[in-house]
């Protein structure tokens, strides 16, 4: 089924030849693309009227939630990937059943509770 | 493997890399055009236009590359490399064939989706090396939309692992029988809108929403630089695609598969596609909250459900 160590000689190919096509098409853009640097054209776009302030504008923590539930529910998938490949196994498979049901139910509460807390809604008047 | 059979399946690979996205783009320019009544691009070429997006490219290497002075210059430079890496990298695992790949490694599902993570990377360094205020608004919509719609991702194919035991994209495909079709079907729901999310397409086009922020992360982008994010686009709708019906449609399966399973794998992610096209030919952009709460209180809980229904189901065959 499996080609030894052939399959990821590919994928470092792979690797390289995406890097290889960005920098030829970059030294193609070089040869053929006009350059004629200027103050106004190299200065930041803000439709039309001179830039306000810099680019580094303050803006809502509310993404920060977002994080949070990631980190939980992404270290949650690391879990669930080695059982999908035990589950077969007789010995673990109605006992890991039980067990996941209970580790992934814990976490589902979790959710829950953070959309009873509204932090999953944007209103701004409570 | 030869070294020599190394080189001439990256070749494969770039070249399926370079043509499918023009397939689906021309296919899309058509559709869209056809839906809304319409012709869409008729001169370039002759035929209806064919050569439209290769005139595309022509024209966009001869535009001039303009940084702007308040950006990262290093980090601007090399954002779209990234975007277009990852999903490079993603399609050389993705079987179109029971012996038709290009890389076969025991994980090739892990690779995926581990490979995808990069072009989140790149929209996010896109975003904010930018020093512009749509761009980092973007930047953030973007990195929040693809780190909350990635898990859904993962988790349906985590089912679908699940199913055939095995983390390799062709043991998956030679697992699959028709049952699949019901059996997963609700991981391949969750498959499709995380996958359309994933890919920034509307109706989750908030990152890019043109008439809120400009273009997003890429405002600030010109030329080839700009086109590389768009071709990352398309290909991540073949990679998508194909995964899919790989994952969820049998790949290869089909009437006559020993001779012509190939064109089976490419017509089943061609129809993929052609609904993920659809989508956003006839839906408007959901606002951003909204979009986080289909991703938290829908999407994720669906896919946990798909996952205890697959498990379940495993475990009650194999006693």
């Amino acid at each position: 089924m499996h080609t030894g160590l052939g399959g990821y000689l590919v994928l470092g190919g792979v690797t390289v030849a995406a890097l290889l096509l960005f920098a030829a098409a970059m030294v193609a853009r070089r040869l053929l693309a006009p350059r004629a640097p200027g103050l106004t054209k190299q200065s930041t776009y803000e439709s039309g009227v001179d830039p306000v302030g810099g680019g580094w504008a303050q803006t809502h923590v509310r993404y920060l939630a977002y994080a949070f539930l990631y980190v939980v529910f992404a270290v949650d998938a690391a879990y669930l990937f080695p059982w999908a490949l035990v589950l077969r196994d007789q010995r673990v498979g109605v006992a890991s059943l039980v067990e996941m049901g209970i580790f992934i139910s814990v976490i589902l509460v979790g959710l829950l509770h953070f959309a009873r807390r509204r932090a999953l809604s944007w209103d701004d008047d409570d | 493997m030869t070294v020599t059979e190394v080189v001439l399946r990256c070749l494969i690979v770039l070249v399926g890399f370079l043509v499918l996205p023009l397939l689906i783009g021309q296919t899309e320019h058509k559709l869209m055009a056809h839906m809304q009544g319409r012709l869409g691009p008729m001169y370039a070429g002759g035929f209806h236009g064919w050569a439209q997006l290769v005139a595309d490219g022509v024209k966009f290497v001869q535009k001039e590359d303009v940084v702007p002075s308040a950006a990262d210059k290093p980090v601007f430079r090399f954002a779209p490399a990234l975007a277009l890496a990852s999903y490079l990298m993603a399609l050389a695992v993705v079987p179109l064939g029971p012996v038709t790949w290009g890389a076969n490694v025991p994980g090739s599902l892990v690779w995926v989706l581990a490979v995808g993570g990069i072009g989140t990377l790149g929209t996010l360094m896109a975003g904010w090396s930018s020093g512009n205020k749509y761009s980092l608004l973007g930047g953030l919509r973007a990195a929040a939309q693809l780190i909350s719609y990635e898990l859904p991702l993962i988790l349906s194919c985590a089912s679908f692992a699940m199913a055939a035991g095995s983390l390799s994209l062709v043991a998956i495909g030679h697992a699959w029988t028709p049952w699949w079709l019901i059996w997963q079907l609700p991981g391949a729901l969750v498959f499709l809108v995380a996958a359309t999310a994933e890919l920034q397409r509307p109706p989750f086009d908030m990152p890019v929403a043109d008439s809120e922020l400009v273009f997003g992360p890429y405002t600030e982008y010109t030329g080839l630089r700009f086109a590389f994010f768009l071709l990352a686009e398309y290909a991540g709708i073949v990679v998508m695609s194909l995964l899919l019906a790989v994952l969820w449609l049998g790949g290869w399966t089909g009437p006559f598969d020993h001779q012509i399973g190939v064109l089976w794998t490419l017509l089943k992610g061609f129809g993929i596609a052609l609904v993920i096209l659809w989508m956003r030919m006839s839906w408007p952009r959901l606002r951003e909250d909204q979009l986080q709460r289909i991703a938290w209180l829908w999407l994720v809980p669906l896919a946990l459900l798909q996952i205890a229904i697959t498990a379940a189901g495993v475990v009650l065959m194999s006693r």
